[in-house]
Order: structure tokens, then sequence, then C-alpha cells
């Protein structure tokens, strides 16, 4: 039975590092477990003899030889950034005082 | 913060418990460029110089595989004895870090390109040991941080971090091996020799320069133990990048001594990540994980399959070069040298360079003398390997054969090899420049012979009539008019033969 829990929405909003207040998951939950149930439906008409596919096209082996391409200077790559500091990116505290 | 763990000895961890390892190897491959887009990977380049969309992960940014990055995956694969996939995916592997800004490391998950594989590695007292390998998969590296404001760059107590987002995208080979098992009280020996059989392999098949001390090959160790004669696997423990092979030995011993007390004291084992200690040899705990990793692997939708043709595939394997090991012990037979001698020079890591100057016409035994011990020792003054010093195996073999030929003596030799590393020129320029040559073929000797008894008549006489001890002023005549680069002793012999007098 495809769905969706509310714990698992939990989850994943906590890897997508997402603050969800209770309604917004009892709301969302219930959302993502209709859409769910929709999208199972493929699964109806996707019998053995159709191979799960990841890309709408039937391509494989597209490569590029291994040749340097032009790119980004450091200030092109930095103008983005919120914050640097010695042509770096400049990032908060990644570990929390322990 | 370091606790101190409780260890018991070696001998006795091993007497109570079987070891059980798993080691993952990190090769970054030595491509022009990245694996998803056209950056240059040079090391060494100014911060954030070798970046683009693609790399840095900025919308509707689209990779696009290096075909370099996956030929050599498949070498790797095959020189290890793996299948290669007929078909197999990018995935996604997702997190947030810093290091990595797309938030998802282009990896692959259940579609390895090679697996199934093994690698034999030999032991220092010749026994050879099968290590399986898993799996050989596809990936890319992350950015680099610098942690600022803590205590010697470290995470901990860091305020704020810096990003170089040049490394991150460059092709990552992550090797991993089955589980290790019979390895017994030689577990820190084998997952060394397998890691520096690896990188022999590596290296040999020219895919990267696998310098661990360059982070260009990095290996996480896998430790469990479990009571003999159970077949189950105890908890293990991962310690992290682990990056010279002494520390591969030192990390596999520490573990299994930390793993024994604390299961001996009727504890239990953490599964978690763990950081080595270069200076003590120690590991302590990495951050605790709340929870298990939940990477949500995806297949990656911006890039399609890869199915290797087969006819490809065997090529490749045809044209593999001769395995490290065997290529070894045939060279060690050729040379006539022992398996120490020949361990001597792959700890100097001049075997290749032995090799080439042996190929280019020296003897295997001037070869080695000249990089194991001249060119060696000026590389240690220098800081350098031996390999990167300015003069090319051809020009070692060159001065070799000089010596042969007896144009040179070993002094002479050493002043033409600082005269090529100095930028002078080819060996010969070297000698001609700096006037070098041994002066003892007899046709120049003997000509200055002849000069320096007529120009000296009258000590010439005395020689004649006896007086052996004036030959010495003869002698010293024929070196001055070879500036010193005739042999005395053979310049002696032909003045009193050419006089008639016996000693």
């Amino acid at each position: 039975m495809p769905g969706i829990t509310r714990e698992e929405v939990a989850h994943l909003a906590r890897l997508a590092r997402l603050e969800l207040t209770a309604e917004e998951l009892d709301h969302f939950a219930g959302q993502l477990d209709d859409i769910i149930g929709a999208v199972a439906r493929v699964a109806d008409v996707a019998t053995e003899d159709v191979p799960p596919t990841s890309h709408p096209l039937p391509l494989t082996n597209v490569m590029r030889p291994d040749e340097v391409r032009p790119g980004l200077t450091a200030e092109q790559a930095l103008s983005g950034a919120p914050a640097q500091e010695q042509q770096r990116f400049k990032v908060p505290q990644i570990l929390g005082e322990e | 913060m370091t606790t101190v763990e409780e260890l018991v000895s070696y001998e006795d961890a091993l007497t109570s418990y079987d070891p059980v390892m798993g080691l993952e190897v990190h090769v970054e491959l030595g491509t022009a460029t990245k694996m998803f887009c056209g950056c240059a990977t040079t090391l060494g380049a100014e911060p954030n110089t070798q970046t683009c969309p693609t790399c840095l992960g900025l919308p509707g940014a689209l990779p696009v595989v290096n075909a370099a990055g996956v030929e050599s995956a498949i070498r790797i694969g095959l020189a290890l004895n793996c299948e290669i996939a007929r078909w197999c995916r990018f995935a996604r592997k997702n997190y947030f870090y810093p290091d990595m800004p797309k938030n998802f490391q282009t990896s692959q998950y259940d579609e390895p390109i090679a697996f199934d594989g093994y690698l034999d590695v030999e032991l220092a007292d010749g026994e050879i040991f099968r290590v399986g390998i898993e799996r050989a998969h596809m990936e890319e590296d992350t950015g680099k941080s610098a942690h600022i404001g803590g205590a010697t760059g470290r995470i901990h107590g860091a305020s704020h971090s810096l990003l170089d987002y040049n490394r991150a995208g460059i092709p990552l080979i992550e090797i991993v091996t089955k589980p290790i098992t019979g390895a017994g009280e030689r577990a820190p020996e084998i997952a060394r020799a397998y890691v520096a059989e690896l990188r022999e392999v590596i290296r040999g098949l020219g895919v990267s320069e696998a310098r661990m001390e360059m982070g260009q090959l990095r290996c996480d160790v896998n430790l469990s133990l479990r009571p003999h004669g159970r077949e189950m696997f105890g908890t293990r423990s991962e310690t992290k990048n682990v990056n010279s092979l002494r520390s591969v030995e030192r990390a596999v011993r520490f573990e299994i001594q930390r793993h024994a007390a604390v299961l001996g004291a009727g504890g239990t084992i953490v599964q978690e990540t763990r950081h080595f200690h270069e200076d003590n040899g120690s590991t302590t705990s990495g951050r605790v994980k709340e929870e298990a990793e939940d990477y949500r692997y995806f297949p990656e939708p911006d890039l399609v399959p890869i199915a290797p043709d087969r006819a490809w595939v065997e090529e490749l394997r045809a044209s593999l070069p001769e395995l490290p090991r065997l290529r070894r012990n045939r060279l060690r037979e050729e040379w006539g040298i022992s398996a120490h001698e020949m361990q001597s020079v792959l700890n100097a890591g001049v075997l290749g360079s032995v090799l080439a100057t042996v190929e280019a016409g020296a003897d295997a035994a001037a070869a080695r003398k000249w990089w194991m011990g001249e060119l060696a020792r000026r590389a240690n003054e220098q800081g350098v390997e031996p390999t990167a010093l300015p003069i090319t195996p051809a020009q070692v073999a060159r001065v070799a054969t000089l010596v042969t030929d007896g144009l040179l003596n070993d002094k002479l030799a050493r002043q033409v090899i600082e005269g090529v590393l100095a930028g002078e020129g080819e060996p010969d320029e070297v000698v001609a420049k700096r006037g070098l040559a041994v002066v003892s073929d007899t046709g120049a000797l003997g000509q200055a012979v002849d000069e320096a008894i007529a120009a000296n008549a009258a000590i010439a006489d005395k020689v004649r009539g006896g007086k052996v001890a004036a030959a010495g002023a003869l002698v010293g005549a024929v070196r001055k008019a070879t500036r010193g680069q005739a042999d005395a002793a053979m310049a002696r012999r032909m003045i009193l033969e050419r006089l008639g007098v016996t000693e």
C-alpha cells in the first residue's frame, strides 16, 4: 500500500533542513500522501516487461573528451556568495559548540 | 575532549578475537578535467579559479561525463580482476555539507561500474594473500575547507570556515574490499600491503600518481572483532582518512587493541566514524551520529546510463600493463638481486627510474647504484622525490655507460650528474664543457707520456739509469699535462715500460 506517514514527512523535513510546525506536518503529510497515491497508479500499468527508467531519452554513453574548457574567474565564482574571505566562500560555523 | 582509550596488548587481543577488516580507498584520478565538467584539475591553483556553474551547483547547470574518467574506472576494475558492468548509472547521494555545493555528491549506488574482483598481495615473507574486491565505482571529490578561529585549523571550536571548490568535482574512484577475514595477527600488515599494492597498480595504470601525502589516495579502515570460531561479524568502527601506509598499519593495530579492551570489559562497540591521529597512532571518536545516515540515493536524472561496449572493454583488458607484483618479481630475477634489495628500491620510489635507466642501456647494478646512492642523496638534500630531479633515466644511463667504458670514474661521474642537474646539458656536454673525461685510453695517455719523457730528458735518463724514484716527476708532468685526469698508476707503468725499467 503506497503512501507516506506523518513521521516520514517529519524525517524528510529534518533531512531537508525544513522547519515545519505540527499543523504544516499534518497538512503536507495529507497532500504528499495524495500525490504519492496518484503517482503509484503508474505501477498498475508498469508490469514486468517495462523496465524502470530514470531518463526519458533512450541514450547511453554520452561523454565528452577530457579537454579543459574555460570556466569562471574567481571573481565570477564568488559573485553570488553571501560572504567571502581570502578568495574563498565563507560559511558559518559548521559544528556547534559541544 | 580527547579521552584516553583503554587498550589491551595486541597479543592478548588476538588470543581472544579474530579481526575482520574492510578497506575503502578513494583514488583521485589524474585526468585533465573534472568528472562532470571541463574545469581544469591543476594542483596548487589559486582558490576558486577552477570552477564553473556545474561544479558550483548553480541552477540550470548540467553535467557531462568525462570519457577519460570512465576509461580509467574500467581499467582499474580490470586490473583488480573485476567484472565490468554492462549497464550502470550514476546516483545522487544527498546530504548537506559546505564542501559539496550541489548538496549532493554524484556517485554510483547499487550499479557500480566494476564489481566482484580481487587483488593478490605479497607480504614481506613472500606469502600471497588474496583480498576480495567488492566494487569500484565512480564519483567526485568535494571542495577543500579551511576552518578559521579554532585551534590548529580544527573544525571544533572554529568560528567559520572558508571553502575552495577547485577540488569539487575531480574524479574519484572508490574501491571497496569485501570483508577481509582470516588475516589474524597479520591484519595490520595485510592492510598496509593491500594499500601499497593498490597504489602500485594505480600508478602502473598511469591513471593517478596516487600520492598519499597529497591526498590523491586516501584510505578508510573498517574494523571489527569477533570471538574465535564465531561466524557473525562484530560491530565495526570506521576510521576515516588514514593517509599513509604506516598509518594504515597503525590504525588497524590500534583499533584491534581498543575493540578488544571494550569487548573484554563487557562493553559494546559503537558503530561510529573515528579520526586517526598521526602523532601518537591513536583514534578518537568522531561526531556521534544521532540517526542512521539517510542519503536518499536515486538515479541521477541529468546523466544517461553508461553501457561500456564489450569490444572496448576487451581492448582495455588486452592493453593492461603487467601487474606490479609480477613485474617486480620478474625484474628482481632479471637483475639478480634479493627481495630485500628490491624492497629498498621500492621504498626509495625509484623502481620506474631504475627500470627506465636499464632500458636506456645501463647495467642494472649501475642504474640501481646511481638512483639509490648519489641521486637519492641529492633528492633528499633538496627535499624532493628522486624522480623529481631534473635528470632523465637516459641521462643517468649515459653517465653509467661512460663509467663502464672507463671514460669517467665515480668521482668524475658525480660531477657530471651535478652538471646535468644544474642544467648544463647532456652528460657528454657536461664532460666536454667541464673537461671531465678520465684520460686512461692508451692513445691519449701514451702521447702525454711520450711528451713528458721528451720534455724531461735529464730525468728520463736518471730513471733509465735505475733511479726509479725519479719517475714520480715524470708522472707529475703527465698529470699536469692532462690536468689531473690521467690515472697516475697507469701513467707510471707506461713511463717505466717506455724507459725499459722494472720496479
